[in-house]
């Protein structure tokens, strides 16, 4: 494990808050596993048996999932989560999260970027996958995939 | 062949916080379904519990804890859990023993002791559990789900926090007469909407609590009912004509708690009925009756706006219709569907496996015109729903 604390000039370390669900860099994506029979894609990654039951498949390949959607329903957290959340401020700061149905047909729940709330989203409203940071803990910043309204805030006044 | 069985009783432990063990308010419930039902507890040939995750090892062998607390009579014994979907789930292993002939007299029983506040999954690191995963990794609440199904039907089909608001004035008033509810106190709209969003559009009023609770049902053959032809009244026992407890078919495309996302829809031909749909479809399929026959619904109202969704779910009416419903008081006690006449969760809390049972209690109630202060005029027919975790579907069918 890291231990930044020894090292005053080594960067921090940034990692997946989990292993595996998502890529990061400039264009981050979520990671799926196709099943290598039926073509069905899985999130969260999976392994063992197709769980489409007309399948008998047991192979999968990771593939990246469409960086962009659209909203299926969103709605926020006022209050802080019970553990294991680990709040990333305090006080506490509310943040809103989203249901977003990708081109896959897969609908992927996530939090909204930060600075976004319920009022910058609506049924159908396209958004995309960016990395952000979740909580920091003893092993450094811990990352997660994020929504993001594509229409950046305040572009839609005109509408 | 008739698949029917009876409910010769039953009986409840009020909702509320009572901070005693669940086996006090399950054996509480147990005798009172055992003296409105005229059988001894030694003519029970079967007890099947409801699981509660929450207390301990005595809770996972729910069925024999209940058993022993009443004293051991040699029963067979059986324990159900499907979360929230419990009760009906016991329902149904009562009744299979039943029809299979296996035994002539089952009892029921739900019971819980619930924590405060959200109802967070057990401690310990679990990666690989979705339940865990939700919490650590997206801080996804119940009432967060509760908040993105609200939030759909606002902007689908034009719902607003005001109509979510006065599902809780209705149902508030339902229960004002429930001996068993917690909540017995009317509630305004204004009441609703001034108190705090908790997962927008949600406010506090709009989501329902956990409690303390217990219900219990003795069910027996037909043949038993009519031997024993206990103070039925003119119109013979009430009857259980379907249990439905059906999973989900794939692609299930709809996204249920506790998960972080759905199956892909673009592998198969998605089915026409969504999840939900299917628990009542299921039901009335077994029943041979037809939506319209229904005379009162008990749906799962963890939220309002939830209640609004079972309505359409269970073909009540048309999909984007319920408001409309509601909104012309067809839902209310004196209505063309009363829905939740007991007062539902808004009125008692959650008690997890408890509370499928309580739902039968009051449509037995119903049925029979024993509901006082609520009663559904000429009651016949009568549906309950819930959903449990994980894919549990729940819903019951009687009928007098």
């Amino acid at each position: 494990m890291t231990d930044a604390g020894t090292t005053p000039t080594a960067a921090p370390a940034v990692t997946p808050a989990i292993d595996g669900w998502f890529t990061t860099g400039e264009a981050p994506a979520l990671v799926a596993s196709r099943c290598t029979t039926c073509e069905s894609v899985f999130f969260p990654p999976t392994e063992g048996f197709c769980r489409n039951p007309a399948c008998e498949g047991e192979a999968f390949e990771a593939t990246e999932l469409s960086r962009r959607g659209t909203v299926w329903s969103y709605t926020d957290a006022q209050y802080q989560p019970p553990p294991p959340y680990i709040p990333a401020a305090d006080p506490y700061v509310p943040f809103a999260l989203a249901a977003v149905e990708l081109p896959e047909g897969i609908v992927v729940l996530g939090q909204l970027a930060d600075g976004y709330g319920v009022g910058d989203v609506r049924v159908g409203t396209e958004v995309e996958v960016v990395v952000e940071t979740l909580y920091t803990d003893e092993s450094g910043e811990r990352t997660i995939w994020r929504w993001k309204p594509v229409t950046e805030l305040g572009q839609e006044v005109d509408q | 062949v008739s698949r029917d069985v009876a409910v010769l009783g039953v009986g409840m432990h009020p909702w509320g916080k009572w901070g005693r063990s669940f086996v006090s308010y399950g054996v509480h419930a147990a005798r009172a379904a055992l003296a409105d039902s005229g059988v001894a507890w030694e003519d029970v040939d079967f007890v099947v519990g409801g699981e509660t995750v929450r207390n301990g090892y005595g809770g996972y062998v729910a069925g024999a804890t209940f058993a022993q607390a009443l004293g051991w009579n040699g029963a067979r014994v059986a324990t159900s859990y499907a979360a929230c979907a419990t009760g009906a789930q016991a329902l149904d292993t009562a009744r299979a023993r039943i029809l299979a002939g296996l035994c002539d007299v089952a009892l029921v029983v739900g019971a819980d002791t619930t924590p405060k506040g959200f109802l967070a999954p057990n401690a310990g690191e679990r990666w690989d559990d979705p339940d865990w995963l939700r919490f650590r990794l997206l801080g996804m609440t119940n009432p967060g789900y509760f908040a993105l199904y609200a939030r759909r039907r606002m902007d689908l089909y034009g719902a607003t926090q005001a109509d979510f608001a006065e599902v809780k004035v209705k149902n508030a008033r339902h229960g004002l007469h429930n001996p068993n509810a917690r909540y017995r106190k009317e509630v305004s709209a204004e009441d609703v909407l001034n108190s705090s969003v908790v997962s927008d559009p949600l406010h506090l009023l709009d989501i329902c609590a956990t409690s303390d609770g217990a219900a219990a049902v003795v069910l027996t053959s037909m043949d038993y009912a009519r031997r024993h032809g206990l103070r039925q009244g003119g119109r013979g026992p009430v009857r259980v004509r379907a249990v439905s407890t059906v999973t989900p078919t794939f692609p299930n495309t709809v996204i249920d708690m506790p998960l972080l996302s759905t199956d892909p829809s673009s592998s198969e031909p998605v089915e026409t009925l969504t999840f939900k749909e299917s628990i009542g479809a299921a039901a009335y399929e077994e029943a041979g009756i037809d939506p319209g026959d229904v005379s009162l619904a008990e749906v799962y109202d963890l939220s309002t706006a939830l209640e609004l969704d079972w309505i359409e779910d269970l073909a009540l009416c048309k999909r984007g219709e319920a408001e409309h419903l509601l909104r012309a008081g067809d839902t209310t006690v004196g209505g063309r569907i009363p829905v939740n006449p007991s007062g539902g969760l808004a009125c008692f809390g959650e008690a997890v496996p408890a509370q499928a049972l309580a739902q039968v209690c009051e449509v037995t109630w119903q049925l029979r015109g024993q509901a006082e202060g609520r009663q559904v005029e000429d009651a016949r027919v009568g549906i309950t729903a819930n959903q449990g975790l994980f894919g549990h579907g729940s819903s019951v069918i009687l009928s007098v």
